[in-house]
């Protein structure tokens, strides 16, 4: 017995959840499809980091769309998500660091875009002042914060559910098709059919995509977090390096979360990953030389979250070249989660009115057409 | 002295030198296989040895002569070629068979050929009201301060729960003249019916006339109240009373310390952050791994022995060490396993020394209401969450240990599930009317004990030390 719904979405991280949500608010009763929970992945086991900040330039105006949503985020899930906005740092160590800074921070005002702002090494000392007194300074995004990820994508999966969105999680969805213009994939027993199908299916989503005659260059990366034991506050704004891998953000309860983008290697068939202790050990070398009160902290856990990441590290959001009714919305290559949110919105514009106003034209698929390769 | 291991291959590493990890690094270097093992404490034993080479309990019958069984094992284990590490914490291992470890506060990194994990148990969470209360202590904890130190408490003392160690330690209190007030056994009385079929293995097994002289010899001296069915801690920052029910009747008296116990768990954390497949036992009410008859588990190359693999206790455990390193043998020297005894002679010894655990299991099958706890009840001390906090994230949503960690960190403390992931699983298998196999378990990472960021800091460099600008 097929099962007519509006629209399948594939994939139950923060992107796929955050577009049954808004597909629901559009007033359409879409289907969610889980392999194994929301959440289970990277976007359940990531840094957290909402940050418009040191973002590539196509995905900017995506980016401050959905920090409006994450600013509103309570409003709409019923759900803080333990979202904070202490600002995002990034430090520059030396000179020559500053000097790109400098230059970045020109280019996006020319642009138009203001978010990012460039400091000095006072004002550096103001926002971090634990960090080491070398450091001439960096650029600060005042509006960006964190939130905690598992929370974020179960209460966005959980209001989808509440507002008629049907979720079935622990079973792939397979066999996807396209018959007599309804796309049809089957649950387990279970079979739906919908005009619409979004594919936002994280480091299955190439898959997904190669099946469907659309390949793109896609690799499955599991990039590693640890977090200490409790330390004494010491700082508010997350905190990123210019130069070297470290992302760096200390919770309420004085954990500290270390990351950065050193990748473990993945075994996505088993839902696996195998952590590489050196590179961990130079994220902690970092964090040695930059936070001298780090240093007695503990290491109590690492860990590493299975996604995707594209050849040009921009994500694929947008319809299908190929077939009608198609959706794609993965590749967000270690930095979608601030990008949830506004992506489901855009993604429902996309469905519901065939188009938005939010400017994505340059992560379209299109991109990695064979004719354009 | 602290010593780095010698090489960064070795064929096999034991971890753990309990009886099942003494016996299996013995016999695997005494066939002439390169061996390592790795042990956490400052001598060998593990707990039911503990102490076996430095305690300064020296009169033979005070500890018993099944604890000097350990001076045997050690003695064959110093005349073999196995390099041994003590003060070594294993603080990772992965299905590659990487292992690191911490010693003296530094790390290494060593690879195996093979992975023999003979981590032993540690014991069950006790959940009652107020546990956490300075005063209330495990038995486990009590029994290493008698074996390495001889301390026994001279306070007013209550032991409460069940099962054979706990008997043993208050015979080990009472024989080194420490004081004991009341024993509360709390026994399920239907658990000696469901034992009653399994009893005639146990009467003709060894563990029979030793446990029943040794629950005599405390009897004679102790107040015993057996069919406790509830049991509560309370004090204003330290413990002052214990309370208790039995036969339908509420007692409180006045304590200085309560020794609680209600069995031993395999301690299974480094094994299932290796990717090590386990399954729920519902007769010993935890996880086990899933081991073929030679102990090998789910991961090429790791093989789990002593009370690690399922609780068994320590014959048991020699034996499974014995037949995890004829295991390693037959895969890396095949020659050398054909002198040792046949795996059919070895797996016939094991089961020699299984016999009478089932009786064992049933009778001390810990009640719900001492594992399952309700209302304000600390389910996890690191984080302090209540068995309510985790019903409240069930009703919001919360499926299993892993997404209520989301809600409530449970696990994420420094002890990394070790002192709540029994409880929680039961509980949200209950609140939720699904099986504890179905609720599923932490996913445990490494590290799987804490080490410093300078520790880890200080890890020689690799060339990939890359300086691209990626992050997430």
């Amino acid at each position: 017995m097929t099962k007519s719904v509006d629209a399948i979405v594939v994939g139950g991280g923060i992107h796929g959840c955050s577009t049954a949500l808004h597909l629901c608010l559009a007033g359409l009763k879409p289907v969610l499809i889980e392999k194994d929970y929301a959440g289970r992945h990277a976007s359940g086991v990531n840094a957290g980091g909402v940050r418009q900040l040191a973002r590539h330039i196509p995905e900017i105006p995506l980016s401050i769309r959905s920090m409006g949503i994450w600013e509103k985020i309570k409003d709409l899930l019923d759900d803080d998500c333990s979202f904070e906005s202490y600002g995002q740092v990034q430090v520059a160590e030396n000179e020559e660091e500053l000097a790109v800074c400098r230059a970045r921070v020109a280019e996006l005002n020319a642009l138009g875009f203001t978010h990012e702002e460039l400091i000095d090494a006072a004002e550096l000392r103001r926002l971090v002042p634990a960090v080491a007194e070398t450091c001439p300074g960096g650029v600060v995004s005042r509006r960006d914060g964190a939130a905690n990820p598992a929370q974020t994508t179960t209460a966005f999966r959980r209001k989808a559910q509440q507002l008629g969105a049907t979720v079935r999680e622990g079973v792939a969805a397979s066999n996807i098709r396209q018959s007599d213009g309804l796309w049809q994939v089957d649950v387990g027993a279970e079979t739906f059919a919908a005009p619409v199908l979004v594919n936002a299916a994280g480091a299955w989503a190439g898959t997904i995509a190669s099946a469907l005659g659309e390949p793109v260059p896609v690799e499955t990366v599991a990039p590693m977090l640890m977090i200490t034991s409790r330390v004494p506050h010491f700082i508010d704004p997350v905190v990123i390096l210019r130069g070297r891998k470290l992302s760096f953000k200390q919770f309420k309860n004085g954990t500290v979360l270390i990351g950065g983008g050193h990748l473990a290697t993945p075994y996505q068939d088993r839902n696996e990953t195998v952590l590489d202790w050196k590179s961990l050990a130079t994220s902690a070398r970092t964090v040695f030389e930059l936070f001298p009160v780090m240093r007695s902290a503990t290491i109590v856990r690492a860990w590493a979250g299975i996604e995707a990441k594209t050849k040009d590290d921009l994500p694929v959001l947008g319809p299908s070249s190929r077939h009608k009714g198609l959706y794609h919305q993965f590749g967000f290559s270690l930095h979608g989660f601030q990008l949830g949110p506004g992506a489901g919105a855009v993604m429902a514009e996309l469905i519901v009115n065939g188009g938005t106003q939010t400017r994505i034209g340059d992560l379209g698929i299109d991109r990695f057409h064979p004719s354009t390769l | 002295m602290t010593v780095a291991p010698k090489r960064e291959d070795y064929d096999v590493v034991v971890i753990g030198a309990g009886p099942a990890g003494l016996t299996a690094a013995a016999t695997s270097a005494e066939s002439g296989l390169s061996t390592l093992l790795l042990d956490e404490n400052i001598g060998p034993g593990g707990q039911v040895f503990r102490a076996i080479s430095s305690t300064p309990v020296t009169e033979h019958s005070q500890l018993g002569a099944d604890y000097w069984v350990g001076a045997d094992l050690v003695k064959t284990l110093r005349a073999s070629t196995a390099e041994v590490i003590h003060r070594a914490t294993v603080w990772s291992l992965d299905r590659n068979l990487d292992i690191a470890v911490s010693i003296g506060g530094a790390s290494a990194f060593v690879k195996a050929q093979r992975v023999i994990l003979a981590t032993g148990a540690l014991e069950r969470p006790f959940p009652i009201p107020d546990w956490t209360l300075p005063g209330v202590m495990t038995a486990g904890a009590a029994q290493t301060m008698l074996k390495s130190s001889a301390l026994v408490p001279d306070g007013r003392t209550v032991i409460a729960g069940q099962g054979p160690l706990l008997w043993l330690l208050a015979a080990q209190i009472l024989r080194l003249g420490g004081r004991i007030d009341r024993i509360l056994d709390t026994t399920e009385r239907g658990n000696y019916f469901a034992a009653l079929p399994h009893a005639f293995a146990f009467l003709t097994s060894p563990y029979f006339a030793k446990g029943l002289s040794m629950m005599r010899e405390v009897k004679a001296k102790v107040q015993v109240v057996s069919g406790v069915t509830e049991l509560a801690a309370s004090g204003d920052g330290q413990l002052a009373s214990v309370s208790y029910v039995a036969g339908g009747k509420r007692e409180t008296i006045p304590v200085d310390l309560l020794l609680l116990h209600q069995g031993v768990v395999p301690n299974v954390n480094l094994a299932m952050a290796a990717g090590v497949d386990h399954r729920w036992d519902d007769l010993q009410l935890c996880w086990s791994p899933v081991l073929d008859a030679s102990g090998n588990s789910s991961v090429a190359g790791i093989a789990i022995a002593g009370d690690g693999a399922g609780i068994g206790g320590a014959n048991a455990a020699v034996v499974r060490g014995r037949i995890a390193a004829r295991a390693a043998m037959e895969a890396l020297a095949p020659a050398a396993a054909a002198k040792l005894p046949t795996m059919a002679t070895l797996r016939a010894d094991l089961a020699k020394a299984e016999r009478g655990r089932v009786f064992i299991d049933t009778l001390f099958r810990p009640a719900p209401q001492f594992r399952i706890p309700v209302g304000d009840t600390i389910v996890c001390r690191c984080e302090e969450v209540t068995a309510k906090d985790v019903l409240d994230a069930v009703a919001i949503g919360a499926t299993g240990p892993n997404q209520l960690k989301a809600y409530r960190r449970t696990g994420m403390g420094p002890c990394q599930g070790r002192l709540c992931g029994l409880t929680v699983t039961e509980l949200m298998a209950q609140a939720r009317g699904k099986t504890p196999q179905e609720i599923g378990y932490y996913r445990l990472r490494a590290p799987v004990k804490p080490i410093t960021l300078a520790e880890l800091a200080a890890v020689p460099k690799t060339e990939a030390d890359i300086k691209a600008v990626v992050r997430g």
